[in-house]
């Protein structure tokens, strides 16, 4: 029973990784704070959106077993 | 013609701008996003680019039909590059065709506008002086 987290750009590097995995328990949001006190990402959960299974999604969503949860840092594409 | 893509090699706009071409479009527009050598003034070297491809791609394909329900358009296409990129390559391609000037306008000029602040991708710029960082606006 596990998710796997998606990074991008600047979390990526702070990470040291593309993807990891954790237990599938409680919201996006929970998984966003445990793994910002992990890495010490910089962002507060308010800089960020959050896509799960490649739709965005709000952060209260209760994750489930194999979710693809990616955390969306500010985008900087054109 | 309509749609978003991502590319990973160099952008063939000829062949965009010869698509966009349709007997009923009276104007057709085109805005190209170029690497340049400078921001905040700092010396640019190079650029990379990096995607959450599934998410990129349809949240772009949404900007597109966003903009193809606003205006009548006969054609409306954005195609962005990810990987390594050079001082003067064309980052993003926008192009536009429709019955009357003024929707063709309107339309790249939305598309590119909603591409910057919503799609997921992100640019990595590396300086002359050996930096690099990731561009994280707020």
């Amino acid at each position: 029973m596990s998710v796997t987290i998606l990074y991008f750009a600047s979390l990526r590097d702070r990470a040291g990784r593309d993807t990891e995995k954790l237990p599938a328990e409680g919201t996006a949001a929970e998984a966003y704070e445990l793994l910002r006190a992990r890495h010490d990402f910089a962002f507060a959960r308010t800089q960020l959106r959050v896509a799960i299974n490649g739709a965005l999604a709000g952060w209260d969503k209760a994750l489930r077993d194999g979710d693809e949860i990616a955390f969306i840092p500010p985008v900087s594409g054109g | 013609m309509s749609g978003f893509a991502l590319v990973e090699g160099e952008i063939e706009t000829m062949a965009l701008r010869r698509a966009l071409g349709h007997d009923g479009a009276g104007g057709v527009v085109v805005f190209e996003g170029v690497v340049r050598d400078r921001n905040d003034g700092r010396t640019v070297r190079a650029l990379s680019y990096q995607a959450y491809a599934a998410l990129a791609t349809s949240e772009g394909n949404r900007i597109i039909a966003e903009a193809r329900a606003r205006d009548e358009l006969t054609a409306l296409v954005c195609v962005h590059r990810v990987g390594d990129l050079a001082i003067g390559d064309v980052a993003v391609f926008v192009g536009a065709s429709a019955p009357h000037r003024g929707a063709a306008f309107d339309a790249v000029r939305y598309v590119i506008d909603e591409v910057k602040r919503r799609v997921p991708i992100w640019k990595k710029e590396r300086y002359a002086d050996g930096d690099s960082e990731w561009l994280h606006p707020s």
